[in-house]
């Protein structure tokens, strides 16, 4: 029990006004930053590094830790309410979220979308607090070929996600990893299909197609439906909040799967945006409603949202322990961390205990405190919804703008995202399904990166998947997830037989 | 009801306040530009900037010249040495292309600066994008980073012969040698003590200093050239060992790193036997076209960040060699280290084709 006193010791240190400030100022900036798309956590906490400074390292670590988990709390916001995910990992929430906002169910699928967040952050906490040593070593058994099976998992459970022709949905992936392989790349070091114009060197962002396919996708759709908004303005007070958190504990299995893959795949590090995609992919696969997802099911909002949280705060064990960053915001901290004079890594733990567990206990207050700033905000946010559409649509659009450009600063990132939307606009229209192209942006590169070092690594061997238990069995329960329809049906036929 | 009318005023006042002190919170990023231009002490007669700073790393956020950066723009805000802000911009794509083309387009403006690292020199020979140093105006050099080899100290070799010697007896393409990026300084160093030792290693290429050393401690890689500040928190939790800094000499920083060593402790390669030495330009350039009082300005600026406490902690921590040069002595060695590289990229078969 030597980590329960040196929590209590942790919450002690947390527990001073000016800290408790800090902490509030950080979760209102943090979700002002989620909401909006392209302003990512990352950017963030990089505009505001510097103006810590001058403050403690541990208030300082205590403020931009909350902007970061608003910043999780706050990308489900625009996903449920205009099927623009304000966050990468936030995406695969706008699938079952905004139907239910069309429903008329906006207040509950946010207060499902953050209690899920809530819960996924808890559970990663508590096993921060309990197995940091042990998950950080695990961390460590992750090499090239342990990568690529994570990705490729990550792929398979998603496989089958498009109601309709699986070819729509090969297609859509096959333009999404052609996008993603424009620009610089990592194993050559030679840019990729530019065609000499150097303002693709950047790629293709991934945000930016987001913004584009789904925001102004939509925009376009609901203009041709004669501007007519959708989304059925609903009875709106925090009553909502109550009955769908009585709804909620009957999704327990979903929750408990979607935070073992959060908390797995923030450590190793996957990062809270492939979590996501996987923990909904499992969903809907084991759920007995699975059939039903991308039609407004709760299940399809928690599991996201809980898989996201649960990921996003893991990814900072292994920036603390290992010095690595589980993900770009973390990867910004690491930065912090350093100018103030701390070196993360193996002896963090040891030399700077009031630091280390200042944190962690910041990061059990700070998610309730962002809970319930954004619980009371629930019928505020719904509220948008009421707004007629010939009014917030522009609006929208000048938002979207604004978001793509901050991802590079770069102009021609407006276009890009004005012929993402038109591109948007005709995957809908055709019934093509979009989730497996921004999968395979997202991920794509990374995948590629990974194969080619493994194949570096093991000369064009591919025997190396199968090389020890770790990645062997990564891989073999992808390859299950990938066959699975087919499995089911030849398990069915013999019991049939 | 007069006492209770000034109760409840008072009460909406601290209502109000507290209003007040988030707002200011939220707009913070903004004011702290404002706040220092009232707070700025008057600066010695010249040129000064007349907007915000724009100052571009060529790199990705969390890497060495962006921390590098940070550092400065914070130890710049911390102690008022400029009255304009300064706001850092990472534009990393095609290997730090985008930055240096950024500034090369802003020609004569003399609100934009860029920190360099070797992808100055390695980025257009290795991609053909049409930019070179001379397209940009020289300020000065803050500092050269080091390289060190590393080996995982679970392995048996004590020494840089002891471990070159097994990769040899090894055979070609057996030993993995992990690096930042491909065709940039990690993979020239690589190929450099290739061809010294008689040894052939499989590069393998990651996106970042930091996945290295991760992947060395794993053993998922055989060794590495990582920078001192990207692998020390392992060198000191006894995860990793140095075996030489590919330099002509010993690093100067005497006090203990380690349980039992210091940067100091640490042998040349040179006196280990592998002579291979490599340092990376941390330097500062601007745009061209720019006056030589605006050049002057940031060279004096830089002049009193060396000055500060923070930044000669910085260079022990990472270890910097902290070579201070500008003016004409600067821009000479820039064009040394330049035909250096492009003799190294030669040699190495990494040059683009035209």
């Amino acid at each position: 029990m030597l980590e329960l006193s040196a929590l209590f010791h942790g919450f002690a240190v947390v527990l001073s006004p000016f800290n408790m400030l800090l902490m509030l100022i950080g979760i209102v900036l943090g979700v002002i930053i989620g909401v909006l798309p392209g302003l990512g956590g990352a950017n963030g906490v990089a505009i505001l590094l510097p103006l810590t400074f001058t403050m403690p390292p541990t208030s300082a670590i205590i403020m931009l830790s909350c902007i970061y988990w608003g910043a999780l709390f706050g990308g489900a916001i625009t996903s449920v309410l205009f099927n623009i995910p304000g966050e990468p990992w936030s995406v695969a929430t706008t699938f079952d979220g905004y139907p239910m906002a069309q429903q008329g169910r906006a207040g509950e699928a946010l207060t499902a979308a953050f209690t899920s967040s809530f819960v996924g952050a808890f559970f990663a906490v508590l096993m921060i607090t309990f197995l940091a040593p042990l998950v950080a070593r695990f961390a460590l058994k992750f090499g090239p070929p342990e990568f690529f099976a994570v990705y490729l998992l990550t792929f398979c459970s998603f496989i089958g996600m498009g109601k309709g022709s699986p070819f729509k949905t090969l297609a859509s992936m096959m333009l999404g990893f052609a996008l993603a392989a424009v620009g610089m790349d990592t194993v050559t070091g030679q840019l990729r299909l530019t065609f000499g114009f150097h303002d693709l060197m950047r790629g293709f962002d991934f945000l930016i197609a987001v913004i584009g396919l789904f925001g102004i996708g939509e925009i376009l759709l609901s203009m041709e439906e004669g501007l007519s908004f959708t989304g059925k303005t609903a009875k709106i007070d925090l009553k909502v909040v109550i009955s769908t958190w009585k709804k909620l504990p009957a999704y327990w299995l979903t929750s408990l799967r979607s935070t073992l893959i959060g908390i797995w795949m923030g450590i190793t590090p996957g990062g809270a945006t492939p979590a996501s995609f996987m923990s909904y992919g499992v969903a809907k696969r084991m759920s007995k409603d699975g059939g039903k997802f991308g039609s407004g099911q709760i299940e399809g909002v928690i599991a996201p949202e809980t898989a996201a949280h649960a990921a996003g705060t893991s990814a900072l064990l292994p920036m603390l322990a290992l010095g690595i960053p589980g993900s770009p915001t973390a990867a910004v901290l690491l930065g912090g961390l350093l100018i103030w004079g701390l070196q993360p890594g193996p002896l963090l733990f040891v030399e700077q205990k009031d630091f280390v567990w200042g944190l962690i206990a910041s990061m059990y207050l700070g998610n309730l405190a962002g809970l319930i700033v954004v619980l009371t905000c629930v019928p505020l946010f719904a509220a948008i919804l009421r707004v007629p559409f010939s009014i917030i649509a522009p609006v929208i659009v000048v938002i979207c703008a604004i978001g793509a450009y901050t991802v590079h600063n770069a102009m021609l990132d407006i276009w890009f995202m004005m012929l993402f939307g038109v591109m948007g606009y005709f995957f809908k229209k055709l019934d093509y399904p979009l989730a497996p192209l921004v999968l395979a942006l997202v991920l794509g590169d990374r995948a590629e990166d990974s194969f080619r070092q493994t194949m570096l690594i093991s000369q064009g061997d591919l025997r190396i998947f199968y090389s020890n238990w770790l990645v062997g069995s990564i891989t073999g329960l992808a390859l299950m997830m990938l066959f699975w329809p087919v499995l089911s049906k030849v398990i069915g036929r013999l019991r049939d037989a | 009801m007069t006492q209770k009318t000034t109760a409840t005023r008072a009460g909406n006042r601290s209502v109000l306040l507290r209003r007040i002190c988030l707002g200011a919170g939220i707009a913070g990023a903004a004011i702290v530009g404002a706040a220092i231009v009232g707070a700025a002490p008057a600066l010695a007669a010249g040129w000064e900037p007349t907007k915000p700073v724009e100052f571009i790393v060529p790199a990705g956020t969390g890497g060495g010249a962006d921390q590098m950066a940070r550092l400065l723009q914070g130890i710049i805000t911390k102690n008022n040495l400029m009255k304009q802000p300064m706001i850092v911009v990472n534009k990393s794509a095609g290997a730090g292309a985008e930055g240096f083309l950024a500034i090369k387009e802003a020609k004569g403006d003399p609100n934009k600066i860029v920190i360099t690292l070797s992808n100055l020199f390695t980025t257009p020979l290795a991609t053909g994008v049409p930019f070179n140093w001379k397209d940009l105006t020289p300020v000065a050099m803050l500092a050269l980073d080091q390289f060190v080899l590393w080996v995982n100290a679970d392995t048996p070799y004590k020494t840089a012969k002891e471990y070159l010697d097994a990769a040899k007896a090894a055979g070609p393409n057996k030993f993995k040698m992990g690096g930042t990026g491909s065709k940039q300084e990690d993979q020239i160093i690589t190929v450099a003590v290739e061809k010294a030792a008689g040894v052939k290693f499989i590069y393998v290429p990651f996106k970042g200093g930091g996945d290295v050393a991760v992947q060395l401690v794993g053993k998922h890689i055989d060794s590495s050239v990582n920078n001192p500040i990207e692998a020390v928190a392992q060198w000191r939790a006894g995860q990793l060992r140095a075996l030489c800094v590919f330099d002509g000499e010993r690093m100067p920083y005497k006090s203990k790193v380690t349980a039992t060593m210091s940067w100091n402790d640490i042998p040349s390669c040179k006196e280990a036997g592998v002579g291979v030495d490599y340092l990376m330009l941390r330097g500062i350039f601007m745009p061209a076209g720019v006056t030589k009082e605006q050049v002057d300005f940031y060279v004096d600026l830089f002049k009193k960040v060396r000055e500060t406490a923070e930044w000669k902690k910085f260079m022990e921590d990472g270890a910097f060699n902290a070579t201070f040069m500008s003016g004409p002595e600067f821009t000479k060695w820039v064009e040394k280290t330049e035909s250096t590289h492009k003799d190294l990229m030669r040699e190495a078969g990494f040059l683009a084709k035209p």
